[in-house]
């Protein structure tokens, strides 16, 4: 029984540990003081007015979600077919194909921005919008395969052949039999590369230009200029949007279908 | 009349090693017919070659006069049962059922009847709404078995359907599959390494082993008169020795002792065998005739219906069956006597 006190106290701090500094972002969005102040003095909503007055941020949001939206989706297109041919078939090299499919997951989020950089912007001069597309693209990709690849390696592909001696030619059974069948890890997949696409910086950081720049870049640059409680804001609404797709997520999926 | 004929498959993936060398194999109309072996010796690949879920690198397959080496596997209408059942989970049992009946474009009018009578034959009419997890292993066992039989296949392919079923489920299923099979007089091939169930259920038995069909008969040919050693230890049994010819049906041993068979081959050396069961006790001191070989017990170990012995002999260890009223202690003399009709040569 001591033991197990002792084992609830450590996961109460950790929890704490995680807690408190958003609980401190939450609380400081709503001061008067025009720049990050804990405790408080006051209490105001015009941090969150200032948000959506705030042009820069509110353009940056929209082409996140945009750029976040396309390469997933790009990265979705691509991905679950590779996942299936590495899962599926023993293609020569298999382990090989596997780990450079990951490396973008291994290496640090600088050295491929930088990569990115001296070739989509400086060698090819490839404008700035499709740069970035595709440096999310890359980042996306790795997350698809390893999550999808994962499902896909849990799956009886007895039913996949049972399906073509029904009559099903193979690009049918994929769609009618395979996909509904990976749907879960597909949905999961799709979630996490949005959201690590949503976040990045040093893929964004390296690739923005005159009005093309992320969220997160955003973020940094009105943070250098201005340390006002509007960044708590932004966060806190952030946050809440999280809070919000995980509930969907929960709601019709369970969230053990993306841990 | 031949009906399904393979006729020199090899199948080989690295190019090197062959899993089938040149095996043929021919199956008349109606007749359901199995592929009995360990583990390993080609009989899956078989079935799979006959599904066209694999290409042979070489040879014919045939079914009624038609030429389907290269026909992909879609447009078979092979019905294939798999070891996992393989039923669509994200499907209810009668979308199950109906997948194949709605590739082929049916409409509901003639589609509905169709999966309703199918669900009654193999006794799932009740389920018909169930997802596959809602169901018990055998009840998924039918339901695959529905879904293979619902498109009117040219032929039934069953691949080990029973092996995760317990015991008693498994005596049963194999009966409802007989049954059916009977009923709608289907052309059907049954992969399985278990010999009882395979005995039980097929008209012919082909034992395969390395790729090859060591021997194609019906199961009684079989399990009296296998032709290989393989076939005979495979089916059960356990003594062999070699023999030496002497004229028409009398054979010797190492040892000179005289053997008379019913059967006769023209080689000079060959092996016989003999099951535990088939060989008689006789007390020492019996007067020795042919077909009797002396020995001693060295071991005694009890089988409830019987005592199995192991008998040390000049032709090498022999095991025997004896009868549970007279037991023989090890260390006791006997003579062993091996009635000419069950004495197989191989």
């Amino acid at each position: 029984m001591r033991k197990q006190r002792g084992l609830s106290i450590i996961s109460m701090l950790v929890f704490a540990f995680l807690i408190i500094p958003m609980i401190i972002i939450v609380v400081t969005s709503f001061g008067e003081n025009p720049s990050i102040q804990f405790p408080i003095q006051g209490f105001t909503f015009d941090w969150y007015l200032n948000v959506f007055e705030t042009n820069s941020l509110i353009q940056s949001f929209f082409l996140s979600i945009q750029i976040s939206m396309i390469a997933t989706i790009l990265a979705l297109l691509v991905g679950i077919p590779a996942a299936y041919a590495l899962a599926r078939y023993s293609v020569k090299g298999r382990d090989i194909l596997k780990s450079f499919f990951l490396s973008p997951a291994m290496i640090p989020g600088v050295v491929i921005g930088y990569a990115l950089f001296q070739f989509i912007v400086i060698q090819f001069q490839m404008p700035i919008f499709q740069g970035l597309l595709l440096g999310h693209f890359l980042i996306s990709l790795p997350y698809i395969i390893r999550v999808v690849g994962s499902s896909l390696e849990q799956l009886d592909f007895s039913i996949e052949e049972v399906a073509w001696t029904l009559g099903c030619t193979r690009v049918r059974a994929f769609v009618k039999i395979v996909l509904p069948n990976i749907q879960a890890g597909i949905f999961a997949s799709f979630m996490l590369a949005f959201i690590n696409s949503f976040n990045n910086i040093p893929v964004s950081q390296f690739l923005s230009g005159p009005g093309v720049t992320a969220l997160p870049t955003s973020l940094m640059n009105y943070i250098e200029y201005n340390y006002d409680p509007t960044v708590s804001a932004l966060s806190v609404l952030l946050m809440v949007g999280t809070v919000i797709l995980m509930y969907i997520i929960e709601k019709t999926l369970g969230l053990a279908s993306i841990s | 009349m031949t009906y399904v004929d393979l006729k020199d498959i090899r199948v080989s993936y690295d190019g090197k090693n062959n899993i089938l060398k040149d095996l043929n194999l021919s199956i008349e109309k109606g007749e359901l017919v199995s592929l009995l072996g360990p583990s390993g010796c080609g009989k899956t690949t078989t079935l799979r070659v006959i599904a066209g879920l694999i290409e042979p690198n070489d040879g014919d397959f045939v079914v009624d006069n038609k030429n389907l080496t290269r026909v992909p596997v879609h447009k078979r209408n092979f019905g294939m049962v798999f070891q996992s059942y393989a039923l669509f989970p994200h499907l209810t049992v009668k979308e199950n059922v109906g997948f194949g009946l709605k590739l082929r474009k049916e409409d509901k009018t003639t589609m509905n009847p169709k999966i309703q009578d199918i669900l009654e034959v193999t006794g799932l009419a009740e389920l018909g709404d169930r997802y596959p997890k809602q169901l018990s292993g055998g009840q998924r066992q039918r339901v695959a078995l529905a879904r293979a039989l619902v498109i009117e296949p040219k032929l039934l392919l069953l691949d080990e359907p029973l092996s995760n079923l317990d015991a008693k489920l498994r005596v049963q299923m194999r009966i409802e599959i007989k049954r059916i099979q009977r009923k709608l007089g289907i052309t059907s091939v049954f992969v399985t390494h278990d010999q009882e169930e395979c005995f039980s259920i097929s008209d012919r038995v082909a034992v395969m082993n390395n790729g090859i069909i060591e021997q194609f008969d019906t199961p009684e040919e079989i399990y009296n008169r296998p032709k290989t050693e393989f076939v005979a230890r495979f089916i059960g049994f356990e003594n062999f020795f070699n023999l030496t010819k002497q004229g028409e049906k009398t054979y010797t041993t190492s040892e000179g002792h005289m053997l008379k068979t019913s059967q006769s081959w023209d080689d000079t050396k060959l092996v016989a065998t003999i099951r535990p069961d088939d060989i008689n006790i006789l007390p020492k001191g019996t007067e020795q005739d042919t077909n009797m070989i002396p020995g001693k017990v060295v071991v005694r170990t009890f089988l409830g219906k019987s005592y199995q012995y192991e008998v040390e002999t000049n032709v090498g260890k022999i095991l025997v069956n004896g009868p549970k009223e007279t037991a023989y202690s090890s260390g006791e003399e006997l003579l062993l006597q091996f009635p000419e009709e069950k004495l197989i040569l191989v």
